[in-house]
């Protein structure tokens, strides 16, 4: 099993040992001063501490790497669930019917241009500190991906086949529920992959500013104590986390789309 | 009483861009009795497609009335059962699921609907492959799940609309052979397009000849011809004769 694993994944990892092996030789070279620019060795050995509280080199961090990774998550996790709910269901409205699309679409599309971030200042307002503005700036930023991508699905589905549904007697429900969402599954999962990067790039933005804990609550704390081995700690745990999380996309993805794999260049290979 | 009957039908389309009306079908009228094979043929553009829609009840005609059993068409339903010219199969249902779609339609057990689609699977030719998916069959395959599912349906009349179009010529002569039968044994009441002169007289107990836009409906020509038709024969080429005439009498 080994060898086969290590034939089929050996070029996942070039690239990565490359860039790490690179990075600690210049970071250990004296050419810039190490607290500034910490070697990975150095990055693993403070993520080690700050995930189980091994030597005390994070501070007071040590130990709380997963509560950290469980406060974002919980905000991400809760604003992206309202954003994929809105999203869905006003993107199936505005792509099915005329009437929706007139009223709601010139709203989105003239609010979606405004970055996230931009609302910080009023969610503040709006929503005071913790988790109430982060989950708003999370539903918001992943909410236009999904709704966008959602329109466009449920634009797209072939004429035919609605006409083939109603042909055997469809209501208009049953078309949206049996012949629409399924074709649009492919478009809406590309949304939900786009809006989990979203989800979690807006957390760490909210956290950094209106929150007093997660990844993004450290990575700034550690910047003002000039812990550069322990931002960049908290910024590999956040690719690390929106890696899995959009694995877990892609996985689920996978298990309901396997009838459009062999109709694309997936197929192929 | 006739099963359907279109009644001066017209259908003109709007070009918005260009601001001008197109005339694409002028006046046809038509019945079709109960257990008859009709071909519509027809070169391309002629709005024989358009005709088999709006009996299908997928689009509307600017003015004249299809009935069927007496009653207005005005919206598809499943005493209809159309035949696409490409397959038009659900890509994320297996070969049973989309024969039997009308049946989950109607809430119909699980069990119960697979036990109902097989005998149609088989009867199509396709048992042993009621678990694939589309992708996983030939245009062919795919294009019987299509017949079948229209077949299940047992509506009062099954429509198709070139549904061979795309498929290789040996195939195609196969179901054609297959497509009689069926006809033969189930009692059917087929109407069928084609732009084909030899399909048409293969298949049909009438062929309605269409001329070229605005479509019309030239001379409804009973086929007096045994089954199956031999397509070498003396009376097949006199009726393919006096088809072709018509079409190139224009």
């Amino acid at each position: 099993m080994t060898s086969s694993f290590w034939n089929k994944n050996i070029f996942r990892f070039v690239v990565p040992v490359f860039l790490l092996v690179f990075w600690e030789v210049i970071s250990r070279s004296g050419l810039f001063p190490m607290a500034l620019f910490p070697p990975p060795t150095r990055v693993i050995s403070v993520w080690i501490d700050w995930m189980f509280g091994t030597n005390g080199s994070s501070e007071i961090n040590s130990g709380l790497w997963l509560e950290a990774v469980l406060s974002s998550g919980m905000r991400v996790m809760s604003g992206y669930f309202i954003a994929v709910a809105i999203g869905v269901v006003l993107g199936v409205a505005i792509g099915w019917s005329k009437i929706v699309e007139r009223l709601i679409e010139p709203t989105i599309q003239m609010l979606r241009p405004i970055p996230p971030a931009a609302w910080i200042p009023l969610a503040i307002i709006w929503l005071g500190i913790a988790n109430k503005p982060a989950i708003f700036l999370v539903t918001l930023g992943s909410f236009f991906p999904i709704v966008v991508n959602t329109i466009y699905g449920v634009k797209t589905t072939d004429k035919n086949l609605i006409r083939a549904a109603s042909m055997m007697g469809s209501s208009r429900w049953q078309i949206i529920r049996y012949v629409i969402m399924p074709a649009a599954l492919p478009s809406i999962f590309t949304g939900l992959r786009l809006g989990i990067g979203t989800a979690w790039a807006l957390t760490v933005t909210a956290e950094m500013i209106a929150v007093k804990n997660g990844l993004g609550y450290v990575l700034w704390d550690s910047y003002y104590f000039l812990r550069y081995d322990l931002v960049i700690a908290s910024m590999a745990s956040m690719g690390l986390m929106g890696f899995l999380m959009d694995l877990l996309i892609k996985k689920i993805m996978d298990r309901l789309l396997h009838w459009q794999r062999n109709t694309s260049v997936q197929g192929m290979q | 009483m006739s099963l359907i009957q279109l009644k001066d039908i017209v259908k003109t389309y709007e070009d918005p861009k260009r601001k001008t009306k197109l005339l694409a079908i002028d006046n046809v009228s038509l019945e079709v009795e109960e257990n008859e094979f009709l071909c519509i043929l027809g070169p391309s553009g002629c709005g024989k497609s358009t005709l088999l829609n709006m009996i299908a009840g997928f689009e509307k005609q600017t003015s004249g009335s299809v009935h069927m059993n007496n009653k207005l068409i005005t919206k598809p339903g499943a005493d209809r059962g159309v035949v696409f010219q490409q397959p038009t199969l659900m890509p994320w249902l297996t070969v049973w699921e989309n024969v039997s779609f009308h049946l989950m339609l109607e809430g119909v057990s699980k069990a119960e609907r697979k036990k109902r689609s097989l005998e149609y699977i088989e009867m199509v030719g396709l048992k042993g492959f009621e678990n694939h998916f589309p992708y996983e069959l030939s245009g062919g395959m795919n294009q019987r799940v299509g017949i079948a599912r229209a077949l299940m349906l047992n509506p009062s009349a099954i429509l198709m609309d070139e549904p061979f179009a795309s498929i290789d010529a040996q195939t195609k002569s196969d179901m054609q052979e297959e497509l009689v039968k069926l006809w033969e044994k189930h009692k059917i009441t087929v109407i069928f397009i084609t732009h084909s002169i030899d399909e048409a007289l293969i298949l049909g107990t009438k062929v309605a000849v269409m001329t070229r836009r605005p479509g019309t409906i030239r001379e409804m020509m009973p086929i007096n011809l045994p089954r199956p038709r031999d397509v070498t024969s003396d009376e097949f080429n006199s009726y393919k004769r006096r088809i072709r005439e018509l079409l190139h009498e224009e």
